[in-house]
């Protein structure tokens, strides 16, 4: 079975990500990559809870003051439907419709790409108002954790689009199936570290 | 298809190595290379023995021997004993599952490469305006104020190999769960497999804590962050927890695939099957979970707390139980064996007692009162060199013994090797144990000079001693080295003639695609029991086919050069004088990402080898 | 080989043996000679556990000798043993067995670990807001230095930490710069020096054990803190109840009026101090100059010139000339200008005869 073997709706695989060797080698290794991954914003989280709300002097703002819960619920709730719809993606990309595929993908990148615009915005508000990656330790870890974040983000982002240029003119294959179906769970997981990013971040920022 | 064989020369070999990304080969760069820093570290250990040979000595000036000892340890641990065993992995692991090569070939050559350019980088800083001098463990208040770019340095080098060791380990990992030969179930793997497998988990789950505290020195020394700066309410405890989170796996992360070569080792030189096989198993994946509760034990006199001590203190003594298996397994492996000493059996039959040396101090040092007193003495230096040096170098050089042929094709000297072992056992034990009691009298550790007077004189000279007779072994294993390579007399499958396991099965070195047939393994120590029913070769698992091979690539070199040059620009960003930092910079991320982007956007499907030249080979093979 | 093997062994064995007779250390400075009741519990911490750790080596040496030289290969000897799997018996012997031995471990531990952060003592104040019964001194580590104060009687020193024994005597530990570690190996075990926190502990000095080390015991930094983290050693002068409270009554009397210098030459050093070193240091024991030096209001009594030079006044002249040469990265060097021969010689003389005690 070539990788590069044009495929029928009949013959595609049920699970093509998996179809080939190299394809569930690079499913797994990039699950247990993920697992590194959920230590690495582990350490970060526990770092930001140690910081938080610890500044210099008693006159600076603290996260009860600063933030947007409105906004960031927007935020969410953006990312969370990107998510719903890279699974969409996903699910065309088993039924072989590649231009299905693409236009979910489409939209996926373009939810990302609004959270993201917020996310500028909202920084930049915090640095406004006095709250900035050097005025103190809760700053630095602030930006540290929600900054790691938005930079997963964009990497996803630019996986995607490379993905689906280099891809659109010559469909689906069992060579980059897997790829696709790869960056999709990286997005996946982008999406969960911000809901833990949500609820301890900004929701038990609020109650003090 | 047999250019491989051909005669090259040495622009061609190297790029050979360059784009490799054959595991065999990437286990040769990482035993060169690793070897090379073991080396200096060497070099740097016996400075600092010179140093402390007598009191108020003046070989070296304070901030030198701080730059030593910080040299010493990070070189020792992350660019010698590491890669080193790394090197063993790569060459024997795949081997011994029966894999024609690891699960992601271009990205093991990547994690190589990572290592080499993090390892050339930490050690420029000798060369451009000193190097880090706040400890290995390099704890945040006095690494944040360390002068000059030092401490840099060491996070930028660290940060770099240590996204190298990640990829590997994720590697080994894919490489074992999907790429087993048909019949090679989990409780076939040899014992070696075993521990690269956790070893690999490992190093998963306790470099990105390491990350994420190198991440935050980078930001605070080089960008203005407040993690550790006290006054702006940050906390320098931080750094050590996700230190030790890292730091104590990282124990295991290296001591793991020595209990792997000493495992095979007594196997085969006694021809006997490993005692106890599943119970050793067991306690290798259990020392590996416990692995990561005890990290608090190194901060036993941080301050943390009575309840948070006496946790510590009982978990970590708890690890003595599956380590204590494993020693009584090693032993009864060789009872009722028929036990040969060829210098690979002398290094794991001495490792039984030098480790659990190492071992019980390791328990003394567990109970938390009484680390009060060996805290940051003398004791811990005994103490961890007993394991590491008692436990992994004596692994690493008797895995290097070991699997030299197999490796290399010929078989080190074993009287030369001989005598390195013994000087290097005795120059061991001579320099370590009598630094337990000077611990226990008093002398702290990481002090650059003692005043005299203090009853601990003759004891740092006969340390001295000792250390001089390790060198003398190390530069005898060199010579012997270099005498094998000269002479090059060729070897067999199964030079060592008790070989139990696949790798033993096939030429050595083998042949660049491994196995031209997928070995069946029948049971544990797969190819002992083919050798036992009068079997000379492996029942194959599969018909004579196309192999499929991955192509080589400079792209991994081109993506690291790219980290490294973007490095040195963010290490210097800070000072005010330098305004080419920030091209720099973008120049080498430049360089990464769009070797990234070259690698995604260029399809490589590697080629095959076809069954016709394969048969060719074995018609060859029959001529010869 | 096997006749080399024990001999080899023998050997190590005799070694060993000499070692442990070779003594125990020097009385003011090894842990193996424990002064008090901290350093006492965990000497025997050290030994329980030792001596079950010999035990331990014991059974794996006996073993493994008795296995390579009972096992070993004879010439030409093609034999294949039997392939043994393992036995379950001798499994659960030897994870039980080790899982009892650490047991009878972990009691003692875990006693001892919450017996000795103990120090409720220094929370118990009186109406005056002073420690009701116990001796409390804060300890701040800076670089290269020590500084004690005793807040119960507004009184600050430096270098040498005074003591009275046979009571408990608690620690506030704390550093102004980089991290260091507090450690009295005859007395007890380290604690830290944090930047970001208070800790805290408690020390006893027997008073026989005290006098067998010449009332005067070794302090150690433990923590690398830079260059001079080697020579970061303070003295710890153990004193009598009596005597104690005779030398806090002197060094209160000194907090009210610095001593004024008596004789040419060292009235002319005063004048220099006055000039140079006072924004650092301070000579009344009420203050400490800002934390920036050490306070040197009983400098003439002290054991050593920067903790760790014979105390005389060549050593002196050479310290205020160079502190750079003698304790490198240290925060002195640099900071008080160029002086002469002749001012540090007057200098000397001034800072040796500042004293406390009419003796």
């Amino acid at each position: 079975m070539h990788v590069e073997e044009k495929f029928t709706d009949a013959t595609w695989p049920a699970a093509p990500e998996t179809a080939t060797l190299e394809g569930k080698n690079k499913y797994l290794g990039f699950w247990l990559f993920l697992g590194g991954e959920t230590v690495l914003f582990a350490s970060l989280f526990a770092t930001y809870l140690a910081l938080k709300d610890k500044v210099p002097d008693s006159g600076m703002l603290l996260a009860k003051d600063l933030y947007e819960i409105p906004l960031t619920f927007a935020m969410t709730m953006i990312l969370l439907t990107s998510s719903l719809t890279s699974v969409y993606a996903m699910y065309h990309m088993k039924n072989n419709s590649f231009q299905k595929m693409q236009t979910w993908l489409l939209i996926t990148v373009v939810l990302g790409f609004s959270f993201l615009a917020l996310e500028v915005y909202e920084f930049n508000h915090y640095v406004h108002l006095g709250h900035t990656f050097t005025s103190s330790a809760y700053g630095s870890a602030f930006y540290t954790l929600v900054g790691f974040h938005g930079a997963h983000v964009t990497f996803g982002l630019m996986w995607f689009l490379s993905l689906m240029l280099r891809n659109a003119k010559r469909g689906l294959s069992l060579y980059n199936a897997p790829k696709f179906f790869v960056a999709s769970l990286y997005w996946h997981f982008i999406d969960v570290v911000w809901v833990f990013i949500f609820t301890v971040v900004y929701l038990m920022g609020m109650v003090g | 298809m047999s250019t491989y064989a051909k005669k090259q020369g040495f622009g061609a070999t190297l790029w050979d190595f360059m784009t490799t990304v054959d595991h065999k080969k990437i286990a040769i760069l990482y035993l060169i290379s690793g070897g090379l820093f073991f080396i200096l570290g060497g070099l740097e250990a016996m400075f600092i023995r010179i140093q402390l040979a007598v009191p108020d000595n003046n070989f070296m000036s304070a901030g030198v021997f701080n730059e030593m000892i910080t040299m010493h340890g990070t070189t020792m641990i992350f660019l010698a004993a590491m890669p080193i065993l790394l090197g063993i992995m790569n060459a024997v692991m795949p081997l011994q599952i029966g894999a024609r090569d690891v699960a992601f070939p271009f990205l093991n050559s990547l994690g190589f490469w990572m290592f080499f350019f993090g390892g050339v980088m930490l050690n420029l800083s000798w060369f451009l305006g000193g190097a880090p001098d706040a400890g290995w463990t390099s704890y945040a208040s006095l690494s944040i104020h360390s002068q000059g770019h030092g401490v840099d340095f060491y996070v930028l080098g660290l940060q770099i190999s240590g996204f190298g060791t990640l990829i590997a380990g994720i590697n080994f990992l894919v490489t074992i769960i999907n790429m087993r030969t048909p019949g090679m179930t989990y409780m076939r793997m040899p014992m070696f497999t075993w521990t690269t497998f956790v070893v690999s988990a490992l190093i998963l789950f306790a470099f990105p804590p390491l990350t994420v505290g190198l991440t935050l020195m980078l930001f605070d020394r080089m960008f203005g962050a407040n993690f550790f700066d006290a006054a702006a309410g940050g906390n320098t405890i931080i750094w050590e927890h996700l230190f030790w989170i890292f730091g104590h796996p990282e124990v295991y992360i290296l001591i793991l695939p020595a209990f792997g070569i000493f495992s095979e080792i007594l196997a085969t030189f006694s021809r006997k099957r490993l005692f106890g096989y599943s119970s050793m198993v067991f306690a290798t994946v259990l020392i590996g979970f416990l692995g990561f509760m005890v990290w608090a034990h190194h901060m036993f006199t941080v301050g943390l707390g009575p309840i948070a001590n006496a946790i510590f203190a009982v978990a970590t003594m708890a690890i003595a139980v599956p380590t204590g298996i494993k020693i009584f397994n090693w032993i009864f492996t060789m009872w009722g064996g028929s036990v040969r000493f060829t210098v690979p059996m002398l290094y794991a039959v001495s490792f039984i007692p030098s480790f659990t040396m190492g071992g019980v101090t390791g328990i003394m040092l567990a109970a938390a009162p009484a680390d009060y007193q060996y805290h940051d003495s003398y004791f811990v230096v005994a103490h961890f060199h007993y394991v590491i040096v008692g436990g992994v170098v004596l692994g690493i050089l008797a895995g290097i013994t070991y699997y030299w042929p197999k490796i290399f094709g010929t078989m080190l000297n074993e009287t030369l090797g001989k005598f390195t072992f013994w000087l290097f056992l005795i120059g061991f034990h001579l320099t370590f144990f009598i630094q337990h009691f000077l611990g226990l009298w008093g002398m702290p550790r990481r002090v650059f000079t003692y005043l005299p007077g203090q009853g601990w004189d003759i004891s740092n000279l006969v340390s001295t001693i000792g250390a001089m007779f390790m060198a003398v072994g190390v530069i005898i294993l060199l010579i012997n080295i270099i005498i094998t390579s000269v002479k090059n007399v060729r070897v067999g499958n199964d030079p060592w003639g008790d070989g139990r396991t696949l790798e033993w099965a096939i030429p050595s070195p083998p042949p660049f695609y491994n196995f031209k047939q997928l070995p069946l393994a029948r049971g544990l120590d797969a190819y002992w029991i083919e050798k036992m029913e009068g079997k000379k070769e492996m029942t194959p698992a599969e018909p004579l086919g196309d192999i499929h091979m991955p192509n080589g690539s400079i792209i991994p070199i081109c993506i690291t050069f790219g980290l490294f040059v973007a490095s040195f620009g963010a290490l210097y960003n800070m000072d005010a004088d330098k305004p080419w930092t920030i091209p720099v910079i973008i120049i080498g991320l430049l360089i990464t990402f769009g070797s990234m982007l070259i690698r995604s956007i260029k399809d490589d499907h590697g080629f095959h080898i076809h069954k016709e030249d394969l048969m060719d080979d074995k018609d060859k093979e029959v001529k010869a | 080989m096997k006749k080399r093997l024990r001999k080899w062994r023998l050997i190590s064995l005799f070694a060993i043996m000499t070692l442990i007779l070779a003594g125990c250390g020097e009385a003011n400075l090894s842990a193996l000679k424990p002064a008090g009741e901290v350093a006492q519990k965990q000497f025997d911490l050290m030994v329980l556990s030792t001596l079950i750790m010999v035990v331990v080596i014991i059974v794996v040496v006996i073993l493994f000798v008795t296995a390579i030289v009972r096992f070993r290969r004879k010439d030409g000897d093609e034999s294949i043993p039997k392939q043994v799997e393992g036995s379950h018996k001798l499994e659960v012997i030897w994870t039980t067995i080790p899982i009892l031995l650490l047991i009878i471990m972990a009691i003692p531990v875990v006693t001892y670990t919450f017996e000795l952060a103990d120090t409720s003592a220094m929370e118990v104040k009186d109406k005056d807001g002073k420690t009701k019964d116990a001796v409390v001194i804060n300890v701040r580590a800076n670089l290269y230095w020590w500084e004690f104060e005793y807040p119960d009687y507004g009184i600050f020193t430096s270098q040498d930490l005074v003591v009275p024994t046979d009571e408990k005597v608690y620690f506030n530990l704390e550093a102004s710069d980089v991290k260091h570690s507090f450690w009295v190996p005859a007395a007890g075990g380290k604690m830290d020096t944090n930047v970001d926190g208070v800790n805290q502990m408690y020390l006893v000095f027997d008073s026989k054990k005290s006098n067998e080390a010449q009332n005067l015991f070794y302090g150690k930094c433990a923590e690398l803190c830079g260059p001079s983290h080697a020579l970061m050693d303070f003295k710890v002068v153990t004193k009598s109840k009596d005597d104690f409270n005779s030398w806090v009554k002197s060094m209160q009397t000194v907090a009210k009026e610095p001593k004024v210098a008596e004789g040419e030459l060292a009235q002319q050093g005063q004048e220099i101090f006055n000039q140079s070193c006072i924004g650092c240091h301070a000579v009344s024991t009420s203050g400490n100059g800002a934390g920036m030096g050490p306070n040197l209001a009983n400098f003439g009594e002290r054991e050593r010139i920067a903790g760790f030079l014979p105390h005389d006044k060549e050593n002196l002249k050479n310290w205020i000339k160079a502190p750079d040469d003698y304790k490198p990265g240290n925060t002195m060097a640099g900071k008080y200008g160029e002086l002469t021969d002749e001012q540090i010689d007057a200098l000397a003389e001034y800072l040796l005869n500042l004293k406390v005690e009419d003796k």
